[in-house]
């Protein structure tokens, strides 16, 4: 089959690879129809997760038909023909954390439990396409992928809606929903987001959902920032205007109630030389990160606010504003997205009308052109917001 | 000295050099970065600012340092690099020696000053490289110090499984179960009602065999169990499920206790345990909460062969298997 790999730093390749096979008896095998560039592939791409080899299949957003399932999956929860979105954290439905709905956090779905264990203390979750700390499994920017626990995280979708509107299930709009989840939305509040990215949006249109009074967009891409306007919510532009101030005469003073960082390890910053601090270090590798949006977010925040975290971070990061977080009584909440946890109730919400996921994709491409995909999306050309994919 | 006692100061050796191998990478840095900005400056205090030739050589030399301070600071490897540069150091007391020969007065007493200098620094170089060196070959000898004269060795790792005590219990107590989970048991069969018959795989050392017995077990609480007989690696070990506060899973304690021979076999066990002998044992029970909770140890395309991944990176790449490395399977 044909498969996006990757082929060292900075570099995406579609091979010829075998198709994939059953390895456990709770797999099964999905022809995939559709599946997208997630901005955290970027991270991958760049080198700035750790263990990548060459020839990874890459991809954690897929979705598709399936065409195989192994001996020990239960036919009541899945049979071949099922069209299903798979979520991008694999969970075993079994252990403690998946008992608790932590499923990016599932004890046994990680055969490389003991990598992920040394970098982060505790296992993580095995994901699709996404290093070998989180297990090594082959992605969906494929024509095939295998999906281990079969009878747990794919959802089926049963109605006529198209792949675009339930594509996103996979990822994207439930970490942006489990974002502004984490903020405990009041009618009074004003959150803002750094970060318009197809994550960052979904977190602004579920904030709306949730209740909030008002939702700014940080961002410096005008088309970006203009995707959310479009959309209701108030843009800051952070290379034209100081973040800060801009916040404190948008909230008379107050400073946004709930923050959500939805941009993680890459950020760039308006001032050139605080970036440039970050970006030595990073390249160095004295810190992983370049946690500008965090930084920022956690100082305007307003006193007894939440900061909520949804942008990747991989490693450690220096200048941590601990002084701010615990003076003014900050509470911090983050997570991988427990994607199984959201995917009903959202494929419910996208089925009333109350969130349309289609309107962040502004690119549509044969698989055969990934690396064209990864290149515009990367480099935010052609005013690129979300690409998909079609095997 | 116990043997944890002895792997520990073996490991504060190795800390140290690796310390001090960085702090030379520094000092290479700083030389080297100053010999590349500012030759003229560096060419002055020398004592060498008449020579044409020197304005290509001092930047060389400030090039070689900066390869040093690259491999110190990066490489695990510090033997290595400490020694290029011991070897650095003679070129630079060779070529000042021939620039002393060459020069007097005030141009000469700065030579022999800066050449004093160097004189340290490679008494200095020449002590790191030696020590490296040295507890390299320590290092080599693996966990289990003295593969040749052996010794007891005890493990304990613990987990927590989502499952009652009872059946916790009673997957153990079918001993024939172990070997689907712990890496190194090749087959465990039943030969009474409280003994059995074990043989390990190939990476534990091929051929060795023994018989056990149960010697202590409380149904649902615990099971003990040792060696007999003439094992080649005597052996017991004790499990424990203790009911979790969750009140519906059980907390797994496992110590394992092995007498390391000498000789080949004992040689083979210490490579097998290799440097951390906790991870194994670590990973037998995550694979023991696989099997309990999911029914199986779980398979990645980068893992693709359960118990029988040994190694954990660098990986097969997270791709479909071709039909003829599936067919080899673990050893392709």
């Amino acid at each position: 089959m044909r498969a996006n790999t990757w082929a060292g730093r900075n570099k995406v390749k579609v091979r010829d690879v075998p198709d994939p096979r059953i390895l456990n008896e709770r797999d099964a095998i999905v022809r995939i129809t559709s599946t997208a560039i997630c901005g955290s592939d970027l991270h991958l791409v760049d080198g700035y997760v750790p263990t990548m080899q060459d020839g990874d299949v890459m991809g954690h957003e897929f979705m598709g038909e399936v065409i195989e399932v192994g001996g020990g999956v239960d036919p009541d929860r899945l049979r071949v023909g099922d069209r299903v979105v798979v979520p991008f954290p694999i969970a075993c439905g079994a252990c403690g954390a998946c008992a608790a709905e932590l499923y990016s956090c599932c004890e046994n779905s990680n055969p490389n439990a003991g990598i992920a264990e040394k970098m982060f203390g505790h296992p993580v979750a095995g994901i699709f396409g996404y290093s070998h700390l989180t297990g090594g499994f082959a992605g969906g920017q494929a024509q095939y992928a295998r999906v281990p626990f079969a009878d747990v995280g794919p959802l089926k979708i049963e109605s006529d809606l198209t792949d675009e509107q339930v594509l996103f299930l996979s990822d994207i709009l439930p970490t942006g929903y489990m974002g502004a989840e984490m903020c405990d939305i009041q009618p009074t509040d004003v959150v803002a987001v750094w970060g318009a990215g197809p994550v960052g949006q979904f977190a602004m249109d579920s904030a709306r959902a949730l209740g909030a009074a008002k939702v700014i967009a940080i961002d410096k891409e005008p088309y970006r920032l203009q995707m959310a306007e479009r959309a209701g919510h108030t843009p800051v532009n952070f290379e034209e205007v100081d973040v800060r101030s801009r916040l404190l005469e948008l909230t008379g003073g107050r400073g946004p109630d709930k923050c959500i960082d939805a941009v993680g390890m890459e950020s760039s910053h308006g001032s050139a030389h605080v970036h440039a601090y970050d970006r030595i270090k990073q390249a160095v590798r004295s810190e992983t990160e370049r946690p500008h949006a965090l930084r920022q977010a956690i100082l305007s925040c307003r006193s007894g606010g939440i900061v909520s975290v949804i942008g990747v971070y991989g490693g450690f990061l220096d200048k941590f504003p601990a002084g701010a977080w615990m003076n003014r009584a900050l509470t911090l909440r983050t997570g991988q997205c427990h994607v199984q946890r959201y995917m009903k109730p959202l494929l419910q919400r996208i089925e009333r009308g109350e969130i349309d996921p289609t309107r962040v994709i502004t690119h549509t491409l044969p698989l055969d052109q990934a690396e064209r995909g990864f290149e515009i999306f990367k480099n935010k050309q052609d005013n690129c917001e979300k690409v998909v994919l079609k095997p | 000295m116990t043997q944890l006692a002895t792997r520990e100061a073996v490991k504060a050796k190795q800390d140290d050099v690796q310390r001090r191998g960085r702090r030379l990478g520094w000092m290479s840095l700083g030389l080297g970065v100053a010999q590349l900005a500012a030759p003229d400056t560096v060419r002055r205090i020398s004592g060498v600012d008449d020579s044409p030739t020197t304005r290509t050589v001092v930047p060389l030399v400030g090039a070689r340092e900066l390869i040093h301070a690259a491999g110190l600071l990066t490489s695990r490897r510090k033997s290595t690099w400490a020694w290029t540069r011991v070897v650095g150091d003679a070129m630079d007391l060779a070529s000042l020696g021939v620039a002393i020969a060459h020069r007097n007065g005030r141009r000469r007493r700065r030579l022999v000053g800066v050449t004093g200098a160097v004189v340290g620094i490679t008494v200095v170089d020449l002590l790191t490289a030696v020590q490296a060196t040295r507890a390299k070959r320590i290092g080599s000898t693996r966990a289990v110090r003295g593969s040749r004269e052996g010794g007891p060795m005890e493990l304990t790792a613990t987990t927590t499984i989502r499952k009652p005590p009872p059946k916790v219990y009673a997957f153990w107590r079918e001993l024939d179960n172990l070997p689907t989970f712990m890496a190194h048991l090749e087959e465990i069969r039943t030969t009474g009602d409280r003994t059995s018959h074990w043989s390990a795989s190939a990476p534990f050392g091929k051929n060795v065999e023994w018989d056990a017995e149960i010697v202590d077990e409380t149904p649902g609480e615990k099971i003990a169990w040792r060696s007999t007989g003439n094992a080649d690696v005597p052996n017991a070990g004790t499990v424990r499920f203790v009911p979790a506060p969750d009140g519906v899973s059980t907390e797994v304690h496992v110590v394992l206790s092995y007498n390391i021979p000498g000789g080949a076999i004992g040689k083979a066990v210490a490579k097998y345990f290799g440097e951390e002998p906790h991870q194994q044992l670590d990973d037998d029970l995550r694979r023991l909460k696989q099997v309990l909770e999911t029914g199986q140890v779980v398979r990645s395309e980068g893992a693709p062969w359960g118990k029988r991944a040994r190694k954990e990176f660098p990986q097969r790449p997270a791709q479909p298997l071709s039909d003829s490395e599936f067919a080899k399977g673990a050893d392709s």
